[in-house]
């Protein structure tokens, strides 16, 4: 599998989409036979997800806007990203 | 931050209402061009005429929406059978809801793809009858189905939907597993599902043709396995192990009244497709009341929760996990619906069972017994 870094650009294929589930109060992303449920970081991570930005440039904003450490933010979304390229509901696209 | 790998029990162990299904089996039709000896469909067939309307399905699927249904499988038989296929595709995108098509990718399908891509379809799961084209038209005993179904799957990619690949896996092709990985990555498919024979229906009718050799199956296993990790990233792999063979059951439907509902192509509202051969339990169709209703009716608690379970199930630390197994295959196999799955190891039946699957696949294979509606039983 492909390495996840900061230089990744992560993409969300067609048939993967964020949704929010009124009827239950939480945010789901679903993709092709799975639903993954997405706390309020995970969501705004998925948010930043637009095939342009690099994991780099969506550390840098997550970490000003929450006012957490770069590193630790880094870490998590590579970790969250790994986990979903790994199932292909997350498509990587190198940063040119 | 954290992902929920997968959603597992969010609801709380209450009963009734609390529990709201994630997806909806749509059965929209029986009609099939195809003939697969392991299909899960009943016995007894829907014929054309029994079918639901276009305004009941577009009801069902609102009701479905506010049920808390995120998912909607579409399937049958052939769903794009369907002359409204397109229309009820288009209603689950205004609905909000994830639409899956599950094709064998024959028949209407391919000139029904560009409406259904452009009316919002998410995802494509489409059935792999063989590997090759003698072996696939065989299975599916309709000749220049393969060829059909290749043309299908380079179309679905061409239009950027992304392809699930589902191959059942039998006595006939359990050596063919590689090839399948293969093809899968040919096809430009994301995701492949191995799925063994479910014994339902005509795969139930079909057992003995299609029980798989035990050393069969943990060499598959293996393979699947193996390749799972070195396809990581590139395609996606689930593996649906066989009941017969199994230590401990699969969690069927995630769980009776708790995840799914389906809708069979008559009308008929089941916790599970197989349901109605459960005896002595009443199922509603979607004509006399809603969704909600029936989701809240007797037949939808009786196997909800773990306060029906009998021993070994009722103190097994697994109950939460996989809700004791299968009902229907618990009945099929012993009688009693709330007996405990014969595929666990613990049951007392599992013995006998895979004693009776040894027995099968060491024996010479019948031959197929392959799906035919009933009219056409009577004029072969
Ligand atoms: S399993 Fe085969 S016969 Fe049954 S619905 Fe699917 S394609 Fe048709
Ligand atoms: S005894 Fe029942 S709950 Fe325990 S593993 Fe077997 S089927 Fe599951």
């Amino acid at each position: 599998m492909t390495a996840v870094t900061a230089a990744s650009v992560p993409r969300l294929p067609r048939g993967v989409r964020l949704e929010r589930d009124s009827a239950r109060g939480i945010w789901l992303l679903l993709a092709p036979e799975r639903i993954f449920e997405l706390d309020q970081m995970a969501v705004a991570v998925i948010d930043e997800v637009d095939g342009i930005s690099s994991i780099a440039a969506i550390t840098r904003r997550l970490a000003q806007k929450y006012a957490a450490s770069q590193a630790r933010v880094e870490a998590e979304i590579i970790a969250m990203i790994e986990r979903l390229v790994a199932q292909r509901v997350v498509d990587l696209q190198e940063s040119a | 931050m954290s992902m929920q790998p997968e959603l597992a029990q969010r609801e709380p162990a209450s009963r009734g209402p609390a529990y709201r299904p994630w997806g909806l089996l749509a059965e929209l039709t029986h009609r099939c061009p195809l003939a697969c000896p392991y299909c899960s469909n009943p016995l007894a067939l829907v014929s054309k005429n029994e079918e639901l309307d276009t305004e009941t399905w577009l009801r069902v699927l609102t009701e479905a929406a506010a049920l808390g249904v995120r998912q909607v499988h579409l399937s049958g038989g052939e769903p794009t059978t369907r002359s409204d296929i397109v229309e009820i595709t288009a209603a689950c995108r205004r609905l909000g809801l994830y639409s899956n098509l599950i094709t064998s990718g024959v028949g209407a399908a391919r000139a029904k793809l560009p409406a259904l891509a452009e009316a919002g379809l998410d995802h494509v799961q489409l059935s792999l009858q063989g590997v090759n084209q003698t072996q696939a038209d065989a299975v599916g005993g309709l000749a220049g189905s393969h060829q059909a179904k290749l043309a299908f799957a380079a179309d679905v990619t061409a239009c950027g939907l992304p392809l699930t690949l589902n191959a059942v896996i039998h006595r006939g092709n359990i050596h063919d597993t590689d090839a399948m990985i293969d093809f899968a990555l040919r096809l430009g498919a994301r995701r492949l599902e191995v799925a063994h024979t479910q014994f339902y229906g005509w795969a139930l009718a079909n057992r003995a043709a299609l029980m798989p050799a035990r050393e069969d199956v943990v060499t598959t296993i293996r393979r699947v396995q193996k390749a799972q990790v070195e396809l990581k990233g590139r395609l996606a792999i689930d593996l649906v192990v066989p009941d017969y063979f199994a230590r401990y059951p699969k969690a069927c439907c995630g769980g009776w009244g708790r995840r799914l509902i389906s809708v069979t192509p008559a009308g008929k509202v089941l916790p599970c497709h197989a349901a109605e051969t459960i005896p002595g339990l009443t199922f509603f169709s979607c004509w006399e009341r809603s969704l909600a209703e029936i989701w809240a009716s007797p037949a939808f608690e009786a196997f909800r929760g773990t306060d029906w379970m009998q021993e070994p199930c009722r103190s097994c630390d697994r109950k939460e996990w996989d809700f004791g197994g299968c009902r229907c295959q618990a009945f099929a196999l012993t009688g009693d619906a709330a007996a405990t799955d014969p595929a666990c190891s613990f049951s007392p039946e599992h013995a006998r069972i895979s004693a009776l699957a040894t027995q099968e696949s060491t024996s010479a294979p019948p031959p197929y017994i392959p799906r035919r509606a009933a009219k056409d039983v009577v004029s072969a």
